[in-house]
């Protein structure tokens, strides 16, 4: 572990079951043939974040980005590998050093609506985790709640106001204070800014840099798209139906991509950013993550696949420069 | 400073709602209809010309007077008197309390242990839901009257032992209703956020969820309401519910049954209509109430 690493996962693995309900148990007594589903979300990840550093997450939608998230936010436990939260294995964890770790990294989610109560005003959207853990108490809570208010660029005055009341980019700031009340070290971004106007876009963009600086936050900072990434992360990695297939430092990932998928990507970003943009233009259907492809799961859409390809798991490969990427080509080729 | 000027709704949630239930008259009549005979209930000692319970004030002699008969004490009873010389009119406004009470502090019972039952089957999920819910489908699979039936035959009369019944026979509705919309409510975002900052089960199902599910059991509450106000009837009609000292409507037209072949049918009778349109009126309220918040309501 290195001094300043906040977070480090490794092998983390997150498998969503569907067990067979009766009706479906029933039917199969009489010959039908109904299965468990399991989807692998994610699948043995590795990934590290030091204070202060900015890691982007990349990849096409349905690719387990906002399962691995919600893993290093500590909502969802890991199917399988382990969580270390400032050196600690988070499954040994006392209550303390748990409540640390839930409280140390805070989530702001992708869907301002769903992901603040609408029966809950504002003011006490933000203040209520501060006072249930004694951050602050009733009587401080407007003065705390307050101040968060203003950080995030809010009116105080609206404290008293419910969620459907404010613009989209209002309820954004909303949902940053709310994370921002229980002194995060690790804030997970999960397409926190796709729901929002392009010029709203930026303004909290910024306010994201802004709070890295004046409160040297972390962020894991999810997107599907690499030109938001492009100008606020340190590091990016970029992954493929729940495997991370590249990572490295964001200038390197850009100037000279390894891996054909992150070519892909790099090419559907317009050199002038204006409009929306999807991957509709990598050629093939993104497959399912209930039934990956064998081998490299990106062999399908591939140009430059091999037979070993869909045969054989491509190894992950360090590269120089701090960079890996798990691809045939690095390591004895496609045939 | 911020991006764009928060427009506040002209009204409030609760404004809009009262707005949309006014707009059907049918409702607004049945509205009108429950809070008078609620008031009628509340205020009968006031209103009631008689104490039907007090013996002294209940002459013999008085029994089985037709609609509009003066009394001995020398009122007239508009709606008659009954076998043993009670004015039906006192009669029917002391029932009245009788009935709802039951009715209300069964259906109040029921939808808490319901709510909380219902809350802990979605928040949990798994084992905890499965069984829940198996003892749900089972409660709602067997037929009321049935159960609240064996139910005092088994604990025997009173009023607790029926609200008791009623209580059994009802909180299944309650628990199924808030169970689909807490599933719902669970998946959203701020219920995540709920547990990312730290805050306990118990506060995240009461505070956070809870309040986001009560529409769709607000409307069964009607419902329910009515019904277990019928049952109680039924029951007391049948003589296995409430006793002759807890004289609700139910008792009331039990106890003029006997002479509804002697041509006496006011005895039954206006006991009778009384619980008709206390439940008329609910039912209207609750079909508006089902529209104006439009819940997905399986009953
Ligand atoms: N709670 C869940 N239950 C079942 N499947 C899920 C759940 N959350 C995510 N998934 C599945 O896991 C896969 C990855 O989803 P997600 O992490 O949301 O991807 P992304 O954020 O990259 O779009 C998807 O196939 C999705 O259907
Ligand atoms: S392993 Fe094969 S299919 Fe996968 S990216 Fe590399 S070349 Fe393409
Ligand atoms: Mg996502």
């Amino acid at each position: 572990m290195s001094a300043s690493e906040l977070v480090r996962v490794e092998g983390v693995s997150k498998r969503f079951t569907k067990s067979l309900d009766l009706a479906a148990k029933i039917a199969n007594r009489f010959g039908a043939k109904n299965r468990e589903v399991t989807v692998h979300a994610v699948d043995q990840v590795d990934l590290s974040i030091s204070d202060g550093e900015v890691v982007a997450l990349v990849g096409e939608s349905g690719c387990g980005k906002s399962t691995l998230g919600r893993v290093v936010a500590g909502i969802h436990d890991a199917s399988a590998g382990k969580v270390f939260w400032k050196g600690e294995d988070v499954s040994t964890h006392s209550d303390a050093a748990r409540k640390d770790f839930v409280l140390g990294a805070q989530m702001i989610f992708q869907d301002p609506m769903s992901s603040l109560n609408p029966r809950i005003r504002a003011g006490e959207i933000v203040g209520e985790a501060a006072r249930v853990h004694g951050m602050t108490d009733k009587a401080g809570q407007r003065d705390y709640v307050s101040s968060l208010f203003k950080r995030v660029g809010l009116d105080p005055d609206y404290v008293r106001r419910y969620p459907h009341q404010f613009s989209g980019g209002q309820r954004a700031r909303i949902g940053i204070a709310r994370a921002l009340a229980v002194n995060p070290k690790l804030l997970i971004c999960d397409e926190s800014v796709a729901a929002l106007d392009v010029s709203i876009q930026a303004q909290v963009l910024n306010l994201f840099m802004d709070l890295r600086e004046d409160l040297g936050l972390a962020y894991l900072f999810i997107s599907h798209d690499l030109g938001v990434v492009r100008h606020i992360s340190d590091r990016i990695l970029i992954m493929y139906l729940g495997r991370v297939i590249e990572s490295g430092p964001t200038r390197a990932i850009f100037e000279d991509p390894i891996h054909p998928y992150t070519k892909a990507l790099l090419d559907n970003v317009p050199k002038l950013e204006a409009k929306k943009r999807s991957f509709a233009t990598i050629k093939g259907e993104i497959p399912s993550p209930i039934n990956p492809p064998p081998g490299c799961h990106f062999h399908p859409r591939c140009p430059v696949a091999g037979p070993r390809c869909s045969r054989e798991k491509p190894k992950e490969t360090i590269v120089a420069g701090g960079r890996m990427a798990a691809c045939h080509l690095l390591d004895g080729g496609v045939v | 400073m911020s991006d764009v000027v928060a427009t506040p709704r002209a009204k409030g949630e609760f404004a809009r709602f009262v707005d949309r239930f006014l707009e059907d008259r049918v409702a607004v009549f049945g509205l009108g209809l429950i809070t008078l005979i609620v008031l009628l209930a509340v205020f009968a000692p006031l209103i009631a010309p008689q104490n039907p319970y007090d013996l002294a004030k209940v002459d013999i002699m008085d029994s089985r007077q037709p609609p509009g008969s003066k009394s001995m004490d020398g009122f007239t009873m508009w709606l008659g008197s009954d076998g043993v010389g009670r004015d039906l009119w006192s009669g029917i406004l002391y029932g009245l309390r009788i009935s709802l009470m039951v009715g209300l502090l069964s259906g109040l019972i029921a939808a808490t242990i319901g709510l909380c039952i219902g809350l802990i089957a979605a928040y949990f999920g798994g084992r905890i839901e499965n069984v829940i819910m198996r003892i749900v489908d089972l409660q709602l699979s067997l037929p009321s009257v049935l159960v609240a039936l064996i139910l005092v035959a088994l604990l025997g009369k009173g009023v607790d032992k029926i609200i008791i019944a009623l209580i059994v026979v009802q909180w299944a509705y309650y628990a199924r209703t808030v169970r689909g919309s807490a599933l719902v409510e669970r998946r959203k975002e701020y219920v995540e956020a709920a547990r990312s900052l730290g805050l306990s089960h118990t506060r995240t199902m009461l505070k956070h969820i809870l309040p986001n599910c009560l529409a769709p059991v607000i409307v069964i509450a009607t419902v329910q309401t009515a019904h277990a106000i019928s049952l109680e009837a039924t029951l007391s009609f049948l003589g296995v519910g409430l006793p002759q000292t807890e004289p609700s409507l139910g008792v009331l037209i039990s106890n003029g049954f006997q002479y509804m072949l002697s041509g006496k049918y006011w005895i039954s009778f206006f006991p009778g209509v009384a619980l008709l349109l206390t439940i008329v009126g609910i039912n209207l309220v609750g079909d508006r109430l089902r529209d104006v918040l439009n819940p997905r309501l399986e009953k």
